[in-house]
């Protein structure tokens, strides 16, 4: 797959919650193919002080209208920037970049689990699930009410699974603590969120012997395997995230 | 039509761009971009005898108009590479250049007989500015009586173009330039990264595994030109600049102070093309400025 670096116009910047917006973006070239579990390197214009592109996941493609679209968690001063992007702006891209989920084999159960922004690769890997023939399950993990983000869009893949921090929505406590994992029902489980759900849902996994890939969010300089900066301990030596991730498969990893 | 080329000795380059080492990967990573051909050279990652692992994660934290980086020369090893690199690399229509690394001074002897062998690597850089490792890099590049063995001795065994990389963490980089050239180094390439650090104070703890590592990008231009500058006055080997370049109006800022040819680095991690139309950049400034040959500007401020 052909990797590109071209400026895609923003159709639109919608706000879910305080600190979480999805950027709509459209080129003027045919959008290339593209996999769920890829990224793509933003940059951000204006500041010395954000001078490298942010890994940003690919979060729902649009092939007909020749759209997708990033959900874009504000955690600093680039993401905060790309925040204040309005109807019409350009940003430039190197996209699509990484390595992909794979696919369950024929019959087998999958559980999508994310928590927090994330959700953000997840959408577009329940939705290539669902075209390809499964039913995927959902497992979405938020701090409170007000936190849960894409609750509808997820519904319209499989069944959505809910867990608050506080309980305001759902079952209460951590993805990894919800009733629908107290009786191992699946076959293969992907995990996107912060490092802390990755390990506790990969310790899950390892212990029920289910197959489960983590996407990872490795600090990046280039992207496209040219700094070996965001590397990654596994079996295999150092890996780049960039380029051999930033999808794994846990036992590949030394956690 | 401008004449853009340059020689170190008898080796001819088409334009005086090439990539900084460490920074371009082995130029496959860069094919979706850009036509590497174009370019007048590229300087491939760090190699050492043996493969390795380089330093632990984080080796990477920016700060502002830079980054600092401890990768640690993390690469497969010569074997590795005369084996799967090579074949492809000796495809490009491009002086293609391998970085060398050890930590003995034997090590280096080492590498540089087994690159002598293949054909088509016209060059070496010596690196001894490495800031990233605990034995050799470094250590060869700020101490004279170090730096002078290991030119001598990888001279000895090297009859292609030698080209030694130098350190900007010294008091006065024009000894280590002059050691070179006295040693018969081809050309010298300056300047390998500052030695920095940074606090992450979310967590409180040195944002990088190795608590200090190596600073690149625009933070370092004005510290890269002036050594340049100084190093170019006093030596009559070729100089390339390396430091912060971006864009075309700095590769000149160089030219200008007295650099044969530049390396363009932390630059490709943003623009992945950055390289290529630097060169295109500095062929239109000189035909704006009606200068047929590049060597018109080369050094212009360091004449009377
Ligand atoms: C492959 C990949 C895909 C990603 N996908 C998304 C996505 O779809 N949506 C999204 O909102 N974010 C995503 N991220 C994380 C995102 O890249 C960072 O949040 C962003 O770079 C922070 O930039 P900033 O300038 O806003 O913050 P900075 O000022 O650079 O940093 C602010 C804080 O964020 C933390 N941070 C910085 N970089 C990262 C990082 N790479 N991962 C985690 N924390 C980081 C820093 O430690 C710091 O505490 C992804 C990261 C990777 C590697
Ligand atoms: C991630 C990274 C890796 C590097 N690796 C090497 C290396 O292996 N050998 C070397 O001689 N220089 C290495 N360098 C230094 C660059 O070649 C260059 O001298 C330096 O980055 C300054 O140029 P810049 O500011 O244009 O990046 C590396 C730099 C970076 C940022
Ligand atoms: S971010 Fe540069 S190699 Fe992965």
């Amino acid at each position: 797959m052909t990797k590109r670096i071209e400026d895609l116009k923003i159709k639109g910047n919608k706000r879910l919650n305080k600190d979480i917006f999805i950027l709509e973006l459209s080129g003027n070239a045919k959008i290339p193919e593209m996999k769920p579990g890829q990224f793509a390197q933003v940059k951000i214009e204006g500041s010395p002080e954000t001078f490298l592109r942010r890994p940003i996941s690919i979060h729902d493609v649009d092939y007909e209208n020749n759209t997708f679209k990033l959900l874009i968690q504000i955690a600093g001063k680039g993401t905060d920037t790309l925040s204040r992007l309005e109807k019409g702006d350009f940003l430039n891209l190197i996209y699509p970049l990484g390595n992909s989920f794979s696919l369950p084999e024929k019959g087998e159960r999958s559980l999508l689990v994310g928590g927090g922004c994330g959700v953000a690769p997840l959408l577009f890997l329940a939705k290539n699930l669902k075209s390809n023939g499964y039913t995927p399950d959902v497992l979405l993990g938020y701090r409170n009410i007000e936190r849960i983000i894409e609750y509808q869009e997820f519904s319209q893949t499989g069944k959505v699974f809910l867990t608050t921090e506080d309980g305001s929505k759902g079952e209460k406590g951590f993805v990894t603590d919800h009733s629908v994992l107290s009786s191992p029902s699946y076959d293969m489980i992907y995990c996107c969120g912060p490092d802390s759900m990755l390990k506790a849902v990969a310790g899950y996994c390892k212990k029920n012997r289910i197959r489960c890939e983590v996407s990872l969010e490795n600090l990046m300089g280039c992207g496209i395997g040219a700094c070996l900066c965001c590397i990654v301990e596994t079996i295999r030596g150092n890996l780049c995230t960039c380029t051999d991730g930033p999808v794994f498969n846990i036992n590949e990893l030394k956690w | 039509m401008v004449n853009l080329g340059f020689s170190i000795g008898d080796l001819l380059f088409k334009n005086p761009v090439l990539t900084a080492s460490g920074t371009f990967g082995y130029g496959t990573e860069f094919e979706d971009f850009m036509d590497v051909s174009k370019l007048g050279g590229i300087i491939l990652k760090g190699t050492t005898l043996e493969p390795r692992e380089g330093n632990s994660y984080p080796r990477m934290a920016e700060t502002p108009s830079g980054m600092l980086n401890s990768v640690g020369l993390q690469n497969r090893g010569i074997d590795y590479f005369e084996k799967n690199i090579y074949p492809h690399v000796s495809g490009y229509n491009t002086n293609v250049i391998v970085n060398i690394n050890g930590n003995y001074v034997d090590d280096y002897v080492a590498l540089a007989e087994r690159i002598e062998k293949l054909d088509k690597i016209p060059a070496i850089e010596l690196n001894i500015s490495c800031p990233n490792v605990k034995m050799g890099g470094m250590a060869f590049g700020t101490n004279l009586d170090s730096a002078r063995e290991v030119i001598k001795a990888v001279r000895a065994v090297y009859s292609k173009k030698l080209i030694v990389k130098l350190s900007p963490n010294v008091t006065n980089i024009v000894d280590f330039a002059r050691i070179a050239e006295e040693e018969g180094a081809d050309s010298v390439s300056l300047i390998n990264t500052l030695l920095g650090m940074s606090v992450d104070i979310k967590n409180m703890k040195p944002s990088l595994s190795t608590i200090t590592g190596g600073l690149s990008g625009p933070a370092i231009k004005p510290v890269a030109l002036r050594m340049v500058w100084q190093v170019a006055k006093s030596v009559k080997i070729p100089v390339i600049g390396i430091g912060g370049i971006m864009n075309t109006s700095d590769a000149i800022e160089f030219l200008i102070a007295g650099a044969t040819a530049v390396q363009i680095g932390t630059a490709s991690f943003i623009d992945p093309q950055a390289s290529v139309k630097i060169v295109e950049g500095i062929r239109e400034y000189l035909a704006d400025k009606k200068f047929s040959d590049i060597k018109e500007i080369i050094g212009l401020i360091n004449r009377d």
